[in-house]
């Protein structure tokens, strides 16, 4: 099986969930007999092909021009569809991130392929590409095959390990796109938001803040050890609902889903729909003054004490 | 502004969901189901754009007599007309997407919005599959919307940062949280729903590409340990997340 990884990048940078996805496709190529072919898109992507020389490509695909500046789904949907056409391709595989959540289903309606989103393990075997995807809010895993090719797979970041090779020389070619009044949901731009906040998606450390913290300026405690930490600000459902802190910061079933290496839960009960976006989670710390709260549950570590004391000590001992 | 909003019925978002005897699908029996949430977004959005611009609200479902469920909630909260495609089920998200997009296509719709992503299956894939099955543009996860002089601004969170796109219409929008807080049904409107008369259009039936092998429950997380009560267990917690866990 050939597999064509779409190789996300933004802002002149390769996004890990790129790398993630180029350190699978290795693995699926391998085991199926096949080879994995990268795919960079944007107006000047050349200079980020050292940054993928790890990954055992065997060949880069470049798709440049002006219009694939930024995203769009059709602007990225003509730059994959060309490679495909170009490598031949029979898996398309990107990373489920905001931007191949909205790809990956876009190229599988026009490649008429089988979609397989977000899946958090994928093998090859007997012939068959075969996915683990969760659903009702990871209430359960679904294990799913496709039956045909060509085939879309979008994984979730942080779902498999980034695994370096030896470098090796990139066999790079370009392929080019005519977009001539192809594009018609354009960007206008991407607000950026205040430097040094780190996105809870991104984060390997996420400190998390529900009902427990009283009010919405105690989650300066919560800011403060998310900045010694160098981790993100997390929210349950609860404190976006009453506006203490905004939707982006939510983890849940109507929120992200998040797999940090440390998640501390603070204040936070651990309602069914919370521990569906952090359960994946290396190591889970629940700090909640209510024995009982079901977070402790699926905890590694537990305080049972209120966030409002613990948080402070737990700043001054980490300092 | 002629809308149609796509609407899909799910077990609620506290439902105990069991897997069902055949080890692919959840049963059943015993849950309450409702229009999922993201959807709800969906609706309200068309039903404010039509009481600004005119035009008609059609909400649309796709599966099994119990999709009219969805569209009858949709109903009380003020759609104009409801269309269920029927289907007994088996479709990929594919399959599905194309069935939809075969009864929408010569519609006429200025504007189709989705919710996000539906709760159960969290593919989020119908919504943008249609539009491109229809060759329309598409946004995906708005949370801010606006319509002007025929067409559309929309933004939509991005891993540290919103995205704004302007698009064309006619075009398809799948709604995020925050575009809107949605109108609970009146009595009156639940009344007026009843009356309403749901369009059932058989669904062409379409090859799948995937297949369920089977469903099973996540592997527990092994059981923790309380490490004490209150600030006294800071210091043992950091050493255990240092030394243990290595984590610090």
């Amino acid at each position: 099986m050939n597999i064509l990884t779409y190789i996300e990048s933004r802002g002149g940078k390769v996004r890990p969930a790129g790398c993630e996805a180029l350190s699978l496709a290795r693995e699926l190529a391998d085991s199926s007999g096949g080879k994995s072919y990268g795919l960079l898109i944007g107006d000047n992507v050349e200079s980020l092909a050292g940054d993928v020389k790890k990954f055992g490509i065997d060949k880069l695909i470049l798709v440049e021009n002006p219009e694939l500046a930024g995203y769009s789904p059709e602007g990225y949907r003509e730059a994959v569809l060309a490679a495909v056409a170009e490598t031949g391709a029979e898996a398309v595989l990107l990373a489920a991130s905001a931007m191949g959540r909205d790809l990956a289903p876009t190229l599988a309606a026009r490649l008429d392929a089988g979609l397989l989103p977000d899946c958090v393990e994928a093998g090859y075997a007997d012939g068959k590409l075969t996915v683990t995807r969760s659903v009702y809010a990871g209430r359960c895993m679904l294990e799913l095959s496709a039956t045909t090719m060509p085939v879309v797979i979008s994984i979730r970041p942080k779902a498999f390990a980034i695994k370096e090779r030896d470098e090796s020389d990139l066999d790079i070619g370009k392929v080019n796109v005519d977009l001539g009044g192809k594009i018609r949901a354009k960007l206008l731009e991407t607000k950026v938001e205040a430097t040094g906040k780190i996105d809870v998606a991104d984060a390997d450390v996420i400190i998390a803040g529900g009902r427990g913290m009283k009010e919405a300026d105690n989650f300066k405690l919560i800011e403060e050890l998310a900045g010694i930490l160098g981790g993100a600000i997390g929210a349950s459902r609860a404190v976006v609902d009453t506006e203490w802190r905004p939707h982006s910061e939510q983890i849940g079933q109507t929120g992200k889903v998040v797999s940090p290496t440390l998640y501390i839960a603070a204040g936070i009960s651990g309602a069914i729909q919370h521990m569906a976006g952090m359960r994946t989670s290396k190591v889970i710390v629940a700090i909640n003054k209510d024995s009982e709260a079901p977070i402790f549950k699926s905890a590694d570590y537990g305080i049972i004490g209120d966030a409002m004391e613990v948080l402070p000590a737990l700043i001054e001992a980490v300092k | 502004m002629n809308i149609a909003v796509l609407v899909k019925l799910v077990p609620d978002s506290t439902a105990v969901v069991k897997i069902g005897d055949d080890r692919r699908y959840i049963s059943t029996a015993d849950l309450n189901f409702v229009l999922n949430p993201y959807d709800e977004y969906a609706v309200e959005e068309g039903l404010k754009i039509k009481e600004k611009e005119g035009g008609d609200v059609t909400v649309v479902s796709f599966g099994d007599d119990t999709a009219q469920k969805a569209l009858r909630t949709a109903l009380a909260m003020g759609a104009g007309a409801a269309v269920h495609i029927k289907s007994s089920g088996g479709s990929d998200m594919l399959g599905t997407a194309k069935s939809i997009a075969s009864v929408l296509k010569d519609r006429g719709f200025d504007l189709i919005v989705a919710g996000k992503v539906a709760i159960d299956d969290d593919c989020g894939a119908i919504g943008p599959m249609v539009a491109e099955l229809m060759d329309i543009p598409h946004v995906t996860a708005v949370h801010t919307l606006s319509l002007v002089d025929g067409k559309l601004t929309a933004e939509r969170d991005i891993e540290g940062g919103v995205e704004v796109f302007e698009s064309t219409l006619p075009a398809l929008i799948t709604a995020e949280k925050g575009l809107n807080d949605p109108r609970y049904a009146t009595l009156k409107g639940i009344m007026m729903s009843k009356k309403k008369k749901i369009e059932v259009v058989e669904a062409e039936s379409f090859e799948s590409k995937t297949e369920v092998i089977k469903m099973s429950y996540p592997p527990s997380r092994p059981p923790g340990k309380i490490v004490g009560e209150g600030v006294e267990a800071v210091p043992e917690l950091v050493k255990l997340l240092k030394e243990e866990a290595k984590v610090l």
